[in-house]
């Protein structure tokens, strides 16, 4: 049950004279995690645990709610009405996405407001694949294909994730994701089955996005500092490099088909089948990473922008909702 | 500047005729009836539903997984309530 009132967070930051006790809980806890079994937020976790999941949760759902904007941008210039109309529809599904996680994120003892205002005061993370320009139609077919493409790697294996809650709403999320990166590769397959400067645009657009794109799966596996634990308690089943892996080989015969070029000279494909990728330029990363991409600003900006503007909604419903409580019980006692 | 809490909401989502209503996951809203909208919104975006039901998250009292031990032994000591537990012999055939 994904009930607040029940979480007891508290209580796993107790005195010293209760640690012998927690090892022996942790030890237990290790033994559910490694039988796969799950966790529910009432379950008794370590603390780490606890921080770790409302960090890569709320940063999850930050991620979706930000990551309307890019696309958002695009709603009143689609070509068609039938591309508007998915296009919205896939913009509302990045806010539901958002909706799933926070209250996943919540069940773990912070509130919702919390989680919302650490993102607006830039305390908290979102994906950096959101911190890039969608300059042309192109790349609203390109986001589609490829960072939804990316997203739904990295997803499916959070199904398995060993916090019940988690694994709930990516379940959710992946059976509406595939619609997105569908929509955006059949964008590409248009662009690049029109006119020489429709081709044009699909090959600016993946020469644009085809870096940041492998980026969002993480610093490689010797740098990334989150990996180890993470393993361990089976909220990653699978490390940065390998799904990067699987992405590249997933997606070079999509290129091809469409018969763009990915921008990487240096790529070749092993004897096995996989595709070698040139080394990826970690400073962008780290640099966008840091509040230094190209819309860093503009997105925050226009976060607090909706968030400001909608307090008058939020103040509203609070206050008709307690009028028609005090209301209830006038009635009530006469 | 964090706003004042909105209450916390439970969403159940009967998905066809005949079936349960089955626990979806949760949202805020200040009343039911927006609840009741949001979760239209968030949940039945694919015709996922016939019928919503919404409860106040405060209003439910779980278990505690702490003590399910306890909580279920009653009925793990009890066997003798699954018909393997009784011995038909093959000639009568299927009972």
């Amino acid at each position: 049950m994904y009930t607040q009132a029940l979480n007891t967070a508290e209580t796993d930051d107790r005195g010293l004279e209760d640690a012998a006790k927690d090892a022996a809980k942790a030890a237990q806890f290790q033994a559910r995690i490694d039988a796969e079994e799950r966790i529910e937020p009432n379950d008794w976790m370590p603390a780490a645990y606890r921080k770790t999941l409302t960090r890569q949760i709320s940063q999850h759902a930050h991620s979706e709610i930000v990551g309307m904007l890019p696309e958002g941008n695009w709603i009143t210039r689609a070509p068609t009405l039938r591309r508007k109309a998915a296009l919205l529809a896939k913009v509302q599904d990045e806010c539901g996405h958002g909706l799933y996680l926070y209250a996943a994120a919540e069940t773990l003892g912070s509130s919702r407001e919390e989680l919302v205002d650490a993102m607006l005061a830039g305390k908290a993370k979102y994906s950096s694949i959101f911190n890039y320009p969608t300059l042309t139609w192109a790349d609203i077919g390109t986001i589609g294909w490829l960072v939804d493409g990316a997203a739904i790697m990295n997803q499916i294996p959070l199904c398995r994730c060993s916090y019940g809650p988690y694994a709930r709403a990516m379940i959710r999320v992946c059976k509406e994701e595939s619609f997105h990166q569908r929509q955006g590769y059949e964008i590409m397959l248009t662009l690049c089955r029109g006119s020489d400067e429709q081709k044009a645009m699909a090959q600016d657009a993946l020469d644009r996005w085809w870096w940041p794109v492998l980026m969002m799966f993480g610093p490689p596996d010797a740098t990334s500092q989150h990996s180890d634990t993470s393993t361990k308690w089976k909220i990653k089943r699978f490390s940065n490099d390998e799904l990067r892996q699987k992405f590249v080989d997933a997606t070079v015969p999509q290129a091809q088909y469409l018969g763009l070029t990915i921008p990487d000279p240096g790529m070749t494909q092993d004897a096995d089948g996989h595709w070698r990728y040139s080394e990826i330029d970690w400073t962008e990363f780290k640099q966008v990473l840091a509040g230094n991409g190209p819309c860093n600003r503009d997105r925050m900006a226009a976060r607090r922008k909706a968030h400001d503007e909608g307090a008058w909604v939020r103040e509203a419903a609070t206050a008709y909702a307690a009028k028609r409580a005090r209301r209830q019980t006038a009635q009530a006692a006469e | 500047m964090a706003t004042p809490n909105t209450p916390l909401w439970e969403v159940f989502i009967r998905s066809r005729n005949g079936l349960a209503h089955k626990h979806v996951g949760s949202l805020h809203a200040s009343d039911a009836t927006m609840a009741l909208q949001a979760a239209r919104d968030i949940y039945t975006r694919r015709g996922e539903g016939l019928s919503i039901w919404v409860v106040p998250s405060t209003a439910i009292t779980a278990s505690d997984p702490a003590e399910k031990g306890m909580m279920f032994e009653p009925a793990e000591s009890k066997i003798y309530r699954h018909p393997t537990f009784y011995e038909v012999p093959e000639e009568v055939g299927h009972m």
